[in-house]
């Protein structure tokens, strides 16, 4: 089941740059790339638990600011020689708004 | 069996033709080729250089003796065909009958005379075959002569150069608005006539000719309508040609304006192939020789019954002009549905103009840079769908994906003289120069051009330079790429931003060849250094190519928190600003106050979204981003100096101040720290900073290449000064030389370290020039840079980045 909900503008967020959404959950990071791709992915590194939306975005990549592990956003896997993994979350554009699938995340609240 | 046939003329056609007919049907024919020069083939396309000195007759031969000896060619060279009689198939040669099986007419062509008063007169000839080239040559043998050219088209244009080569006052007589008009537009007629008359030519564009005027029967002037006389020894005929087809006429063969002849190049007799510049192809006939060759190609096919067809492409158009680089191909008529891509470069006198019809490339001409003409030509050719790289079309193959891969690409397509070791003003052929002059290491490079013998940095440029000259045979030393996105280093990419004038992170992805999309997290942040710093003005800094503390204007903390120091500049500062301090750190429930290394004061634990709101009342009292975060000057330590220290020679503190009011803001490639100690004892500790300052009762003595963290070295002493002002040229003049040289993320001591001291003591201290300039470029970059990162980020537009994009715990609780 998807709760497809109004999150903001895709001009909100910098080109090549994320906010963040305040959930039960925690923080979830939405990025968008240079080609309007937008990916909502958990805003805590699987490694020490930086802040992702402060990353350099590179491609469908974010390079986290602590430690410089590198995930990425359309699967939440760490890069390179790194383990580890960040949940991922549906999220797409229409007519510029940003939809964020919030089922998963409000569960928390249900619960 | 063999079969006998004739040749009617050696032009570069039959040439071709025989060439393609002894390789496949080796044995086949018993060929007899007449002539009407007394020599055989050779190419004509070449004269031009013959006739400007760079080659002799003898290397433009293209068929020796030897050559139709092999073949077993009887050559009647000299001799005129009469005429041909088709219906007993005998060719009557004013020597003598030849009877043929087939027989092929390559008469090509008779250069158009305009029939002016005096055309016949001595002196007045075309530019065709070896005896007209003889002819202008010899004119340059005497001193003073003087050439008029008519016709601004390609044979008169190489004609009037190559006779300005040879010292002849040449002018050019053109009845059309610019020259060559036929495959140039105005804007590239107008480069290549500035060239011509750079090389003294005179060039008279829509000028009528009125009548040739003799002397003693030979050519002393040309009148135009205008009444202009223009005096001459010579007078070259160049308006175009005519196909020759007399003889075909003659023997009743089908003529239009040339020769007419079906896609196998046979002609209304089935025993008769025609083929050059005497055919009539479906209306068109040829005078460039790419067509010529490929009906060389098919008529020997169709001699040899192999099927074959001609098919007329797109052909391409250069000058053989020594110093004019031209190049044009395809239609570049303006029309509906046309669309123009066009670059110019006023100062390098380049001009490039694409037609684009839908998505296909119909048209290019180029000036002054024609490295790319042969890709364009194979668009127009190949009719290939450019519209993915329509963008960057007109920058090259080496804007498109596919030569990216080339690790050396880059260099490869810089131009001769693109500058590649800045400090000793050596460019790319200097060095190609001495590769092929025999040197094969780097050093015997640096011992004969100076390249890479000063600063260094641009060692891994010159290496690849090496390697394309050398190709495998050369090792370069290895050098560590800038990060995985390029086999580049660092110090190539920042000298090609300059050489190229790349001022887009794009645009030094592309033409460096990055084999990711768009960067990383690497690459990005030192690229946007480089641009800034080589640009300023001009570029503009890309914040998300900002590590998150530069990003931010604070530093991030382990737990996501954010500290904020504010400037305190000379580590002087007030009570007023105490307490705005003591009141933020209470309002935004600070966690931690603490005094730094750098005499500032640090508030710790500033949560995100309070920071446009600390700021703004930091702001609100005076005070401003101590950029504790940047790579960039941080802070000037100071100690008290001779207000109130027993031991002070100077006034260290207001020294520091001066220094730090001139440098905040700069971005460099790391962090920069200072100190202005007011006496020997160092109380400011200037000897561990990046430049330290050391007041001496004669005056200053300036410290630099300190560091104290990672690793710990002291500094070494670049100079001493006397005043004040003379410290800040100086510390500016360094601070650039570092900007200018060093790699993103590597300290002032390292880069001193790889250029060496003395380097940076020549262009800081022993050359004043140098200096000066260095400082100048200091000075202008910092009036964009000079702007307070916290105000700006508290305005409304860049507040809302800080707060959360939206807040579903609020939602739920609903």
């Amino acid at each position: 089941m998807t709760d497809w909900t109004d999150i903001g503008a895709l001009s909100d967020i910098p080109e090549r740059g994320a906010r963040v959404v305040k959930t039960h959950m925690g923080c979830v990071a939405v990025f968008r790339t240079v080609d309007d791709e937008v990916f909502a992915i958990d805003d805590a590194c699987p490694h020490k638990g930086g802040p992702l939306s402060e990353g350099i975005v590179h491609g469908r990549s974010v390079t986290c600011p602590l430690h410089n592990m590198v995930l990425r956003l359309d699967t939440g896997q760490a890069q390179g020689a790194d383990e580890g993994s960040v949940n991922t979350y549906a999220i797409r554009v229409e007519s510029g708004r940003i939809m964020l699938d919030t089922a998963r995340l409000r569960r928390g609240q249900v619960a | 069996m063999t079969k006998k046939l004739v040749v009617i003329g050696a032009g570069m056609a039959s040439g071709r033709m025989l060439e393609h007919l002894f390789d496949t049907q080796a044995g086949r024919w018993d060929v007899t080729l007449f002539n009407a020069e007394p020599r055989g083939n050779y190419n004509r396309l070449m004269l031009s250089p013959v006739l400007s000195g760079d080659k002799t007759y003898a290397e433009i031969v293209t068929h020796d003796a030897d050559w139709y000896e092999t073949h077993g060619v009887t050559c009647r060279f000299g001799e005129r065909v009469l005429r041909i009689d088709r219906e007993a198939r005998v060719a009557y040669g004013a020597n003598g009958p030849v009877p043929y099986d087939r027989l092929v007419i390559a008469t090509g062509s008779n250069p158009f005379m305009i029939p002016l008063p005096g055309h016949d007169l001595a002196g007045v000839i075309p530019y065709r075959d070896l005896e007209d080239t003889e002819r202008m040559m010899g004119l340059g043998a005497k001193p003073g002569s003087k050439a008029v050219v008519i016709g601004g088209g390609l044979l008169g244009l190489e004609a009037a150069a190559g006779m300005a080569a040879q010292g002849v006052h040449v002018t050019v007589v053109h009845v059309m608005g610019h020259l060559m008009e036929r495959q140039l537009d105005e804007a590239a007629g107008y480069l290549l006539k500035k060239a011509l008359e750079a090389k003294g030519i005179t060039v008279l564009t829509s000028a009528n000719s009125k009548e040739i005027i003799g002397t003693n029967g030979h050519v002393s002037a040309l009148l135009l309508d205008d009444g202009t006389e223009l005096t001459c020894d010579l007078l070259v005929m160049a308006v175009g040609i005519r196909p020759n087809v007399a003889l075909a006429k003659e023997a009743g063969l089908a003529v239009g304006r040339g020769i007419h002849v079906d896609d196998t190049m046979v002609t209304s007799d089935a025993h008769i192939l025609a083929l050059g510049e005497c055919v009539e192809h479906q209306g068109a006939i040829f005078g460039l020789v790419a067509p010529l060759y490929d009906q060389a190609k098919v008529a020997a096919d169709t001699l040899g019954d192999t099927p074959a067809s001609f098919v007329p492409k797109e052909v391409a158009t250069k000058l053989k002009v020594t110093g004019c680089d031209l190049f044009s191909a395809g239609d570049f008529a303006e029309g509906e549905g046309r669309d123009d891509i066009v670059f110019r470069d006023p100062s390098r006198g380049i001009y490039k103009r694409l037609v684009l019809e839908g998505e296909r490339l119909i048209g290019a001409v180029m000036y002054g840079d024609t490295a790319h003409s042969a890709w364009f030509h194979g668009l127009i050719k190949d009719h290939t769908d450019v519209t993915a790289m329509r963008d960057t079309l007109i920058f090259g193959p080496a804007f498109q994906g596919g030569a990216q891969s080339d690790p050396l690409a880059a260099v490869a397509a810089l131009p001769a003289d693109a500058e590649i070791c800045g400090c000793n003003g050596v460019c790319k052929s200097r060095i190609v120069d001495a590769i092929q002059g025999g040197a094969t290491t780097l050093s015997d490079v640096r011992a004969q051009t100076k390249a890479s013998a000063s600063c260094g940095t641009c060692t891994g440029l010159v290496e690849q330079v090496m390697s394309l000259t050398l190709g495998d045979d050369f090792a370069p030393q290895t050098v560590k790429p800038m990060c995985p996105c390029t086999p580049l280093t660092h110090m190539d990419v920042r000298r090609l931003i300059k050489s190229q004038g790349l001022k887009s992170m794009a645009a030094v992805m592309q033409e460096c060849g990055w084999t990711t999309s768009c960067g990383c997290a690497s690459c990005r942040p030192a690229l946007n250094y480089y641009l800034l710093c080589d640009w300023p003005g001009e570029y503009d800094d890309d914040d998300q190519s900002r590590f998150v503390n530069e990003r931010m204007h604070s530093n991030i903390q382990k737990d996501g928190t954010y500290s904020v120091v504010p400037r305190m500049w000379g580590g002087i500062t007030t009570p007023d600003e105490l307490r705005a301090i003591a009141d933020a750190a209470e309002k935004y429930e600070v966690q931690t106050v603490k005094v730094t290394g750098g005499q500032r004061i640090d508030l710790l634990g500033v949560k995100k979204q309070d920071l446009p709101d600390i700021w703004a009342d930091l702001n609100a009292a005076g005070m401003v981003s101590g950029q504790a975060y940047a790579k960039g000057l941080r802070t000037v330590k100071t100690c008290v100096g001779t207000d109130h220290c027993r031991f002070g020679t100077q006034d260290s503190t207001g020294l520091g101040i001066r220094m730090e009011k001139a440098l905040w803001g700069s971005w460099t490639p790391a962090k920069v720290k200072m100190a202005v100690s007011g006496c020997p004892r160092n109380c400011a500790e200037s000897t561990c900073k990046d430049v330290g300052v050391i007041c001496v009762d004669s005056g200053y003595v300036l410290h630099i290449g300190g560091a104290a963290g990672l690793h710990i070295q002291g500094t070494v002493v670049m100079c001493t000064v006397k005043t004040e002002d003379e410290v800040l040229e100086y510390t500016a003049a360094v601070v650039q030389l570092y900007r200018e040289e060093a790699a993103y993320l590597e300290r002032m001591y390292k880069w001193m370290d790889n250029v060496g001291l003395p380097h940076i003591v020549e262009r800081v201290v022993t050359d004043a020039d140098s200096r000066r300039a260095l400082a100048d470029r200091f000075y202008f970059a910092q009036q964009f840079m000079q702007q307070d990162p916290w105000a700006e980020r508290t305005k409304p537009a860049y507040r809302a980045l800080y707060a959360p994009l939206a807040d579903l715990t609020l939602e739920a609780a609903e």
